[in-house]
C-alpha cells in the first residue's frame, strides 16, 4: 500500500468518478445511459459542490456528448466523457474522429449488451462494434483497477507521443454497480503522477490552424498510416506510464495479466472481469492436477502480440471467452485476433472459441470447468463447431 | 427607385468593399463554383468576426471547397468534425474557453465562438445538437449558410427547398410539382428557443449582414444568423446574377431581412414596394416549370407570411404585387 493511501469501500462507478477528479478533469460532456449513470452523476454533483474545477456539459445525446468532448479538447482541456452500449453506437461516427484529430479524451465505458432485443446488461458487443476506431483500449477486472486505469488513461492520452483518445471499459452492472474495498492515493500523488494538461495543438487565435480538414485519395492513406504506426507506438508508453504507476502504487499491470500459467497446458483466456470468475475455476482445476492457467487481455488497442505469444509460449490448447458475437461470421472477435497473432507461427497452441455470458446472462466457475471440461473433448485440430455458444438452449 | 425598384438608400453598399475591414479571413484560392454566394458571405461574415474568433464548421460544400488537406482558406483557428454536430462542438469549445479562462490558463480576453453549417447541417441534421446548443444557453454564434438544397452532394432537396423548387430528389414530373413542402422556418425555432439574437441576413446586402453578424458576437448566449446564399450551381442561374438574385429574394419578400432582440421582431431592410415573386423565379432553372397558377399560389403564401411578419414587426406595409387572374389549380398542386 502505498504511503497515506486510504483504503475504502465504495461502489465502483463512484471510484471512477473519484478517479475523474482526482485526475482534475477540466470539461465532462455526457449523456445518461444505464449502466453508465453512476458515473457521470456522481461527477455532476462534485461540480455542483464546487470539488471539481470543471465545466459539466448536460448535453442531448451521445453523438453531441463526444462532440463536444472534441471541442473541449480542441479548446485545449482535459476532457472525460463516459457511455454504454447504444451510446457508444450513437458516438460510433465521432469515435474515428476524435482519434483521427489526435484528441486525448478519456472516456469509461460501461459495457452492455446491444440492442435488439433491448438489453442494458452486461457484455462486449458495444466495444467490439467499435473496435477499429483508432483509440487506446484498455479492460479492467476490478474496481481498482478502474480507478488506476481512469487515471493512468489521461497520461496515456495525454502523453507527447501518443496523442490518441483511451478508453477504459469495464463491465456494466457487474463491476460498474459493485461496492468494493480499494486504495485511493492520495492527491499529492496523483499531481506528481499526472501533471497539468498543456494541449499541444489548441484553438487559439495567436496562432491559428484549420484542424480536421478532408483529404483527397493521394494524402488519406498516409494520413491513416501515421495513425496506425503511432497507436502501435503508444504500447512502449503506455507500458512505461503503468510501470510508474507501479512504482508509486505498488500495483503492477500488465498488457496479458497471467494466472497459474506455469507449466500450464491449457489456457482459458478472458476480457474484462470474468478473469476474476475463472481463476477461482483455475485455482479449483489446479487443486484437482489439471495444468490450467489463466490470461487476461488488459490492453485491447494497441493489440500486444508479442506479450501474447509470450505468455501462450509452452501450451497445448487456448480457449478463448468471447463476450460478444461475430454474427454471420467464424470467429468471434478476441478469437480472431488471437487466432492472427499465433497464425504465422511454426508452432502455435490449438484454439476454442466460447462465447459466454452475452446480454448479461451470469457466468460462475462451475461453468469455466464445464467449458474446460467440454474443449478436452473436441478435437483441437478439427472441432465440432467454428465456435460454441456456451449455455444456449434450444 | 430605380429600374430595378432599388430603394436608393440602399445604394451605397455598392462601396462596401472600401468601407469595411480590408484583413481577409477567408482567402482566395478556395474551389467553390463561379458566382459562389455563399463564400460571398463567407468572407463578408469572417471579417465582421475579427481575428478574435474560433470557427466550428459542418461538413458540406463550404467545408470541402476550403480545407482540402494540407491547404486551408481560413486564416481562423477553425475546426471541422461532422455534418450533423456542428453546434455541439461549438458548445464544447465554448466550455473549454471558460474552464481555461477560469482556471487562469487563458490569458486575456476569450475568444468568439462561432458554429457555421449548411441548410442541411442546420435545419435537418444538425437540428437536435442545435437545439440543444441553444437551449443550454451556451455563448455562441450558429451562422446557417442556406443554398436552400444539399447542393456538394448534387442539388438534392433538404427542409430549406422552397415550395416547387426542382430538385435531383424533388424533380417535377406528371405527379409532381417539385419540392412539395413550404421552406422550414430556422429563425422561429430559434427563436422559440429564447434565444436572445436571431436574423435573416444576405450577402447582397453587406451592411445588414456585417452588423448583424457584430451583434450577434457581442450577444451574451446564443445566437443565430440564417444567411441566404444564392447557388448558381444548384439553382441554375446565371454566375453574374448571384448579387441580383440575393436583392431579388427579399425585393420579392421571399427572403426579407429581420431581426428578433429578444423577441422583439424588427424588419431592417424595408422595402417600399414588393416586387411579384416571377421577378425572382424567371432568372432561375429550379423554378423554370411552374405555372402561373402555382406561381400564384406561391405568390399569395409569400404575401401572408410577409404580412404575419410585418405585423410581428409592427412595420409600415408596402404596396403588394397584384396577383393575375388566371385559373388556378387546387392549392397550386
Amino acid at each position: 500500500m502505498a504511503e497515506h493511501a486510504k483504503r475504502l469501500g465504495m461502489e465502483v462507478s463512484i471510484a471512477v468518478s473519484h478517479a475523474v477528479q482526482m485526475a482534475r478533469a477540466e470539461a465532462i460532456a455526457a449523456y445518461p445511459i444505464t449502466p453508465q449513470t453512476h458515473i457521470v452523476e456522481h461527477l455532476s454533483s462534485l461540480v455542483a459542490n464546487g470539488d471539481l474545477e470543471a465545466e459539466f456539459i448536460n448535453v442531448e445525446s451521445e453523438h453531441s456528448a463526444l462532440s463536444a468532448c472534441v471541442g473541449t479538447s480542441a479548446a485545449g482541456a482535459r476532457t472525460f466523457t463516459a457511455t454504454s452500449s447504444q451510446g457508444l453506437a450513437l458516438m460510433h461516427e465521432i469515435l474515428f474522429i476524435a482519434s483521427a484529430l489526435r484528441l486525448p479524451i478519456v472516456m469509461a465505458v460501461a459495457n452492455r449488451a446491444l440492442s435488439g432485443p433491448l438489453s442494458i446488461w452486461n457484455d462486449h458487443s458495444d466495444i467490439m462494434a467499435a473496435r477499429d476506431i483508432g483509440w487506446i483500449q484498455v479492460f479492467v477486472e476490478n474496481g481498482q483497477e478502474a480507478f488506476d486505469h481512469t487515471v493512468m488513461a489521461f497520461k496515456m492520452a495525454e502523453n507527447s507521443q501518443v496523442l490518441i483518445p483511451t478508453m477504459v471499459n469495464m463491465d456494466g452492472f457487474i463491476l460498474t454497480h459493485v461496492v468494493e474495498a480499494l486504495e485511493i492515493p492520495e492527491q499529492a500523488l496523483i499531481d506528481r503522477f499526472l501533471p497539468p494538461y498543456v494541449p499541444r495543438h489548441q484553438l487559439d487565435p495567436k496562432r491559428p490552424m484549420t484542424m480536421g480538414a478532408f483529404a483527397m485519395p493521394e494524402i488519406y492513406l498516409e494520413v491513416k498510416m501515421k495513425h496506425q504506426v503511432t497507436l502501435m507506438n503508444s504500447y512502449d508508453r503506455i507500458l512505461a506510464i503503468w510501470e510508474e504507476w507501479g512504482r508509486l502504487t505498488g500495483r503492477h499491470y500488465q498488457p496479458v495479466e497471467r494466472f497459474r500459467t506455469e507449466g500450464a497446458k491449457i489456457l482459458l483466456l478472458t476480457m474484462g472481469c470474468l478473469g476474476e470468475v475463472a481463476a477461482v475455476a483455475v485455482e479449483e482445476l489446479r487443486e484437482q492436477g489439471l495444468p490450467v492457467g489463466l490470461l487476461s487481455l488488459r490492453l485491447w488497442r494497441p493489440f500486444p502480440f508479442a506479450a501474447l505469444r509470450e505468455a501462450v509460449n509452452g501450451a497445448e490448447l487456448v480457449i478463448v471467452c468471447d463476450r460478444a458475437l461475430s454474427l454471420g461470421g467464424g470467429a468471434p472477435p478476441v478469437l480472431a485476433e488471437v487466432r492472427s497473432a499465433f497464425y504465422s507461427l511454426a508452432s502455435r497452441p490449438a484454439m476454442l472459441g466460447y462465447i459466454i455470458g452475452l446480454g448479461g446472462r451470469d457466468v460462475s466457475p462451475e461453468d469455466f470447468k464445464e467449458i474446460v471440461a467440454r474443449a478436452q473433448k473436441e478435437n483441437p485440430e478439427a472441432p465440432s463447431q467454428e465456435f460454441f455458444l456456451y449455455g444456449v438452449r434450444g | 427607385m430605380d429600374k430595378f425598384g432599388v430603394a436608393q438608400s440602399q445604394k451605397y453598399d455598392v462601396y462596401a468593399s472600401r468601407l469595411l475591414p480590408r484583413e481577409e479571413y477567408f482567402t482566395s484560392g478556395h474551389r467553390s463554383c463561379q458566382g459562389c454566394g455563399e463564400a460571398l458571405a463567407v468572407r463578408w461574415v469572417c471579417k465582421a468576426l475579427g481575428k478574435e474568433a474560433v470557427i466550428a464548421h459542418a461538413t458540406g460544400c463550404m467545408e470541402i471547397v476550403s480545407s482540402g488537406l494540407p491547404q486551408t482558406a481560413w486564416m481562423h483557428p477553425w475546426l471541422h468534425v461532422a455534418f450533423e454536430n456542428t453546434a455541439a462542438v461549438a458548445s464544447g469549445i465554448e466550455a473549454g474557453f471558460k474552464i481555461l479562462s477560469r482556471k487562469g490558463k487563458w490569458p486575456g480576453r476569450l475568444p468568439k465562438v462561432v458554429a457555421m453549417g449548411g441548410d442541411g447541417g442546420t435545419s435537418d441534421i444538425g437540428l437536435q445538437a442545435l437545439s440543444g446548443a441553444m437551449e443550454r444557453g451556451h455563448n455562441f454564434t450558429y451562422i446557417c449558410w442556406d443554398n436552400e438544397a444539399y447542393m456538394n452532394t448534387g442539388i438534392q432537396r433538404s427542409s430549406s427547398t422552397p415550395y416547387g423548387a426542382m430538385t435531383t430528389t424533388s424533380p417535377p414530373g406528371k405527379r409532381s410539382i417539385g419540392q412539395a413542402t413550404w421552406k422550414k422556418n430556422m429563425v422561429a425555432i430559434a427563436v422559440a428557443h429564447g434565444v436572445p439574437y436571431v436574423a435573416t441576413a444576405s450577402p447582397s446586402y453587406v451592411f445588414d449582414l456585417y452588423f448583424k453578424i457584430k451583434k450577434a458576437i457581442e450577444t451574451p448566449g446564443p445566437a443565430y444568423v440564417h444567411v441566404l446564399c444564392v447557388c448558381p450551381t444548384g439553382w441554375r442561374s446565371a454566375t453574374d446574377l448571384t448579387v441580383r438574385l440575393g436583392r431579388l429574394a427579399v425585393e420579392t419578400a421571399v427572403f426579407p431581412l429581420y431581426e428578433v432582440v429578444n423577441g422583439k421582431y424588427r424588419l431592417t431592410v424595408e422595402v417600399p414596394k414588393i416586387r411579384p415573386v416571377k421577378d425572382y423565379f424567371r432568372l432561375q432553372g429550379r423554378f423554370r416549370h411552374l405555372r402561373e397558377p402555382e406561381i400564384n399560389f406561391i405568390q399569395r403564401q409569400v404575401t401572408s407570411q410577409y404580412e404575419l411578419l410585418l405585423k410581428k414587426c409592427e412595420a409600415a406595409y408596402p404596396e403588394f404585387p397584384v396577383i393575375s387572374h388566371t385559373e388556378e389549380s387546387q392549392e397550386g398542386a
